[in-house]
């Protein structure tokens, strides 16, 4: 049932939750993700827990990036699904979706992705504020971008991810 | 010691542990004006109580030191480390006089004129003397830890030698302090949580265990599955508070509201001290005060006009708490007017909430349920305590939120009465766990009533859905219900959803408020104690869920509220109910039919029993069937309940079905095989009897079916059950006729009376009753009907007056009709009493009452 693959890193107590305003050469950690093969991360501190399948019970009526909710040793955990949450294509149908759990006001989300990676500590030079020409939907929930030596990585804003509102179609 | 001293007593010693960290700091942060605006509040909270409470002494000394506090805060002075000991050692002698008070339960004696003269002299800002300590050695001491950073303990101990007996008063404050101890609401509502955790742990190991039969696993098991449960009640416990907390603050408000009113109202409050979780205590305390406050504004009437009414002036309102059952009842009763039924008539129809015709046919409780529609308010004028209409809806909303029902009960003149139903906590609730396209759901057990299995294609019109213009509606018993199918009210495209008109389906009926509502699900699955939790805030716009919870197997499910499905059913507060009392009316007065209970017991025809007459429907364990005394029992409501087996009634499955009749205090059973259903039928027996038991054969629901003879097997319980438990002898023998054109009837009343104990002839006519009185035939009672062809009822009993053998016998007449003159038209046509068709229940006692009394009036 519920396990985690990754238990949550002792060590980050550096790492700052917000890049942007880290000075010099100062480091951000951050739990990595694909989604539809975007790399992107999640601040370290904010995650609470990295789980592998779980079974989701759907909520009917609820708006359509809420995937279910799951029991996370004895709590309930909603659970969301990014693809839909940033209007990507539903995932092919062999993929084992993979959460990454966050907190928000003393309730616990689960971020349903493709994949979770690695975690990874960036310097904070390496960070850059989004393109102005990002789509809106990744620039409403996205915190800046990090050049990684061959790729590009989506800070995600977890705060505005778990911000759905009932009136979404 | 009193109750108010002792809370007193257990107050201070956390005031003063307090202050005297509190000080402690602020001589360190001299500026902290938090620090300071604490201690001030503090000292200043103690001298209150001590005038309150009339205790001089420490009342003198707090005075002096909120003074110096007062300056400080004021900014007046400053904290220096010499006005900052004199606050101490103001502190200290509060301790000791607290101490001295905690052991002997009087302020001890003692002169405090010193340490006052210094604490004021502080105030006037003489305090940078250090003397401030100097003046003091009459009293005591000066306490030397205080000098730096002093530690509340030691400082305590130092002082103590200030009251003249010094050791008590050292026991004395850890004995006050250990009374009880504060903790936090978080803190229980963490261990709550936990417990709650647990709670669902051990279920899922028991589920575990037993599917894997490992004795050495199940005794440790057992003993886990005990100590949750007593962890779960104790951790409940800590959470429960008396309902008194909720109550306290209406004393006040009724003397108020009595000089606002200019009433004279008495609050009398019993079961204060019931208690109920914190969480309920809070989310009632609103309404609880608002339903006070209307009894007192509309309820109760003036001084004058009570008196016009004779009755005392002094208007009453009762709050009775008391536990039933998993629920708190409260209770909120006045002794005024009642409830304006004209006016909320007038109202109703003002709003437009129900038209003339469907008003004239709604019960007085249905149209003073109105009061519970938003925007209702019958009150002319808008006074400040109530009048706005924003009131009784929110009242029932909010009791509906925490899952209670709220009832009424009015009688003009007497006044009214609310009933208030809660769940005793929120935390744990049963469940009825269902099915639905796919997914599980758990509906609360409080508001099922029943289950309804739908068969596939039922033909024969029994329990099928049928739909008017797609709208499916169930029969059930005598009326419609209306259906909603969870599929689609939850947009589930389930599997089954398409084959929804053959699948066999389950149907759980729900009560909410008054009104009953079929909810179509595919499955049911057992009944769980559920830990409610509430869903994710993005969540809570969905109004059809109440809450969700995990399950024994560790899966998360959403708890269906039913109040939310109604709401999305379209089902307003009164729609349905009308609908209901207005198909009962119906089938009461239809007439030909008759509601039979159709069982099965020895072979597989089917045998049938008027409804009427059958208490209750009960399925017992097999293991609580007990032998005694040659016969077989039961304990059945705390009495032992005789047995009786049915024609091989009585198989050898799991549980039994039985049949309960109950009759002036006692109760048989007759085991079946199987309930097969309740239909309603003309009852005709066709084929008269020749075995014992059955009266004979009718057909029932296209099939022939034998009609039991009540009156016979409940003497195979109670031989002497007829000569009944208070009415003796003179019952037991009375022969009744029974004159009734219509042979329902006829075969309706014969069973009946025959249950109750009398021999009873009928006939057909008034004709044929003439014949046997001719005839010389002897019979305690006749019962007769009013509508007869030939000879009605009112020409058949001034025949016999007039003369012959049954001249004085009491006559009970039986009509549909009994309006005031019905009943003066029979009583002058020479009946004894007059009955409306079919009341059971008042034919008997009509019955027993002239029997009592055999002179006919």
């Amino acid at each position: 049932m519920t396990q985690a693959v990754l238990e949550r890193p002792t060590h980050a107590a550096g790492g700052a939750a917000r890049p942007a305003e880290t000075a010099g050469e100062e480091e951000a950690v951050f739990v990595t993700l694909t989604l539809a093969d975007q790399l992107c991360g999640v601040p370290v501190l904010s995650v609470r827990d990295i789980l592998g399948q779980q079974s989701i019970t759907r909520i009917p009526l609820a708006p359509p990036e809420i995937a279910g909710s799951l029991n996370l040793r004895g709590r309930i955990v909603t659970a969301i699904d990014l693809r839909q949450r940033l209007r990507l294509p539903p995932a092919p149908p062999d993929t084992v979706p993979m959460s990454v759990v966050a907190e928000q006001r003393g309730e616990l989300y689960a971020l349903l992705v493709d994949q979770v990676s690695e975690v990874l500590s960036l310097p904070a030079s390496s960070f850059e504020r989004n393109p102005p020409t990002l789509p809106p939907v990744w620039a409403a929930h996205s915190a800046g971008i990090y050049r990684l030596k061959e790729r590009l990585m989506v800070v995600l804003d977890v705060a505005r991810l778990l911000a759905i509102t009932a009136d979404r179609p | 010691m009193d109750d108010l001293l002792a809370d007193f007593l257990t107050e201070t010693s956390e005031s003063l542990a307090e202050l005297d960290v509190a000080l402690v700091k602020l001589e360190q942060t001299p500026d902290d004006h938090a620090t300071l605006s604490q201690i001030f509040r503090l000292v200043h909270t103690i001298k209150g109580t001590c005038g309150f409470l009339g205790l001089p002494r420490l009342e003198r000394v707090a005075h002096a030191g909120e003074n110096v506090l007062g300056k400080l805060r004021d900014r007046q002075l400053s904290a220096t480390p010499g006005i900052i000991t004199a606050i101490l050692a103001g502190l200290d002698r509060i301790k000791a006089i607290v101490g001295g008070l905690a052991e002997t339960g009087e302020e001890p004696a003692g002169d405090d004129t010193a340490l006052i003269g210094a604490l004021d002299e502080a105030a006037a800002g003489h305090a940078h003397a250090p003397p401030a300590a100097a003046p003091e050695p009459p009293a005591a001491p000066e306490p030397a830890p205080v000098e730096e950073s002093a530690k509340p303990a030691p400082a305590a101990s130092a002082a103590a030698p200030a009251a003249p007996p010094a050791a008590p008063a050292e026991a004395a404050e850890p004995a006050v302090a250990g009374q009880t101890i504060r903790v936090g609401v978080d803190v229980l509502e963490h261990l709550m949580t936990l417990v709650s955790e647990l709670v669902l742990t051990r279920n899922q190991l028991l589920q575990l265990a037993r599917s894997q039969e490992n004795a050495a696993l199940a005794v440790p098991l057992q003993r886990l599955s005990h100590i949750t449960s007593d962890l779960q009640e104790g951790v409940m416990k800590t959470r429960m508070q008396p309902i008194s907390n909720a109550w306290n603050k209406l004393p006040r408000l009724v003397r108020d509201l009595s000089h606002e009113l200019a009433k004279k109202i008495e609050l009398v409050m019993i079961g204060a001290d019931t208690e109920l979780d914190r969480q309920v205590l809070e989310l009632i305390k609103d309404p609880l005060t608002h339903m006070v406050r209307n009894s007192g504004d509309h309820g109760l009437e003036t001084p004058a006009e009570r008196q016009a009414a004779g009755k005392p002036e002094t208007g009453r309102i009762t709050l009775n708490a008391f536990h039933e059952g998993g629920h708190i009842i409260i209770e909120i009763a006045d002794d005024g007017r009642g409830l304006p039924l004209d006016r909320i008539r007038a109202k109703i129809l003002k709003q437009g909430l129900a038209s003339e015709a469907e008003l004239a046919a709604m019960s007085e409780n249905e149209v003073q349920r109105f009061i519970f529609h938003a925007g209702f308010s019958t009150a002319s004028v808008v006074t400040a305590v109530s009048g706005r209409g924003v009131g009784m809806d929110v009242v029932k909303t909010n009791i509906e939120r925490i899952g209670g029902t709220i009832e009424l009960k009015s009688v003009a003149g007497q006044g009214t009465t609310f009933t208030i139903k809660i769940p005793l906590t929120l935390a744990i609730v049963s469940a009825l766990i269902v099915q639905s396209g796919g997914e599980r759901f758990a509906i609360p057990q409080i508001s099922v009533v029943e289950l309804v299995h739908a068969k596939a294609g039922a033909a024969d019109g029994q329990s099928a859905i049928e739909r008017i213009n797609e709208t499916p509606v169930l029969r059930l018993r005598d009326r419609l219900l209306p259906l909603v199918a969870l599929n689609d009210l939850l947009r589930l495209s389930g599997e089954t959803a398409s084959v929804s008109a053959e699948a066999p389906r389950y149907i759980v009926v729900v009560q909410v408020g008054a009104n009953t509502l079929g909810i179509i699900v595919d499955r049911v699955f057992d009944t769980e104690e559920i830990v409610v939790k509430p869903v994710a805030p993005i969540l809570r716009h969905l109004t059809l869920f109440s809450g969700n919870t995990i399950l024994g197997d560790g899966s998360v499910i959403m708890i269906l509220d039913p109040n939310g499905i109604a709401r999305a059913a379209g089902i307003g507060a009164v729609g349905e109910s009308r609908q209901i009392a207005g198909a009962s009316v119906e089938a009461a007065s239809s007439g030909e039919k008759t509601a039979m209970l159709l069982f099965r017991a020895g072979g597989s025809e089917p045998k049938a029993v008027p409804l009427g007459l059958v208490a209750r429907l009960e399925d017992i364990p097999r293991d609580r069937i007990e032998l005694a005394s040659g016969g077989l029992v039961t304990q059945y409501r705390g009495k032992l309940m005789p047995l009786v087996a049915m024609d091989g009634g009585a198989s050898d499955s799991e549980r039994q079905s039985v049949l309960v009749f109950s009759d002036r205090g006692r109760a048989m059973g007759l085991m079946v095989d199987e309930i097969v259903d309740v239909v309603d039928a003309e009852l005709s027996i066709q084929l008269s009897a020749t075995r014992p038991g059955v009266l004979g054969t009718a057909v029932v629901a296209g099939r022939a079916t034998d009609v039991i003879d009540i009156g016979f097997w409940l003497t195979q319980a109670f031989e002497d059950w007829f000569r009944g438990a208070e009415d003796g002898a003179s019952v037991a023998a009375a022969r009744v006729l029974v004159v009734e054109d219509s042979a329902f009837f006829r075969q309706l009343l014969v069973p009946t009376l025959t249950a109750a104990g009398y021999r009873a002839t009928a006939v057909g006519s008034a004709a044929a009753a003439l014949k046997l009185r001719d005839a010389g035939q002897r019979f305690e009672a006749i019962v007769s009907d009013i509508e007869m062809p030939d000879m009605d009822g009112f020409a058949f009993v001034r025949t016999l007056r007039a003369g012959g053998i049954w001249s004085a016998l009491p006559m009970i007449a039986l009509s549909g009709r009994a309006g005031a003159e019905d009943v003066e038209a029979g009583r002058d046509a020479g009946f004894t009493d007059y009955v409306v068709k079919f009341e059971r229940d008042a034919l008997l006692t009509s019955l027993r009452q002239c029997l009592a009394q055999p002179v006919a009036a």
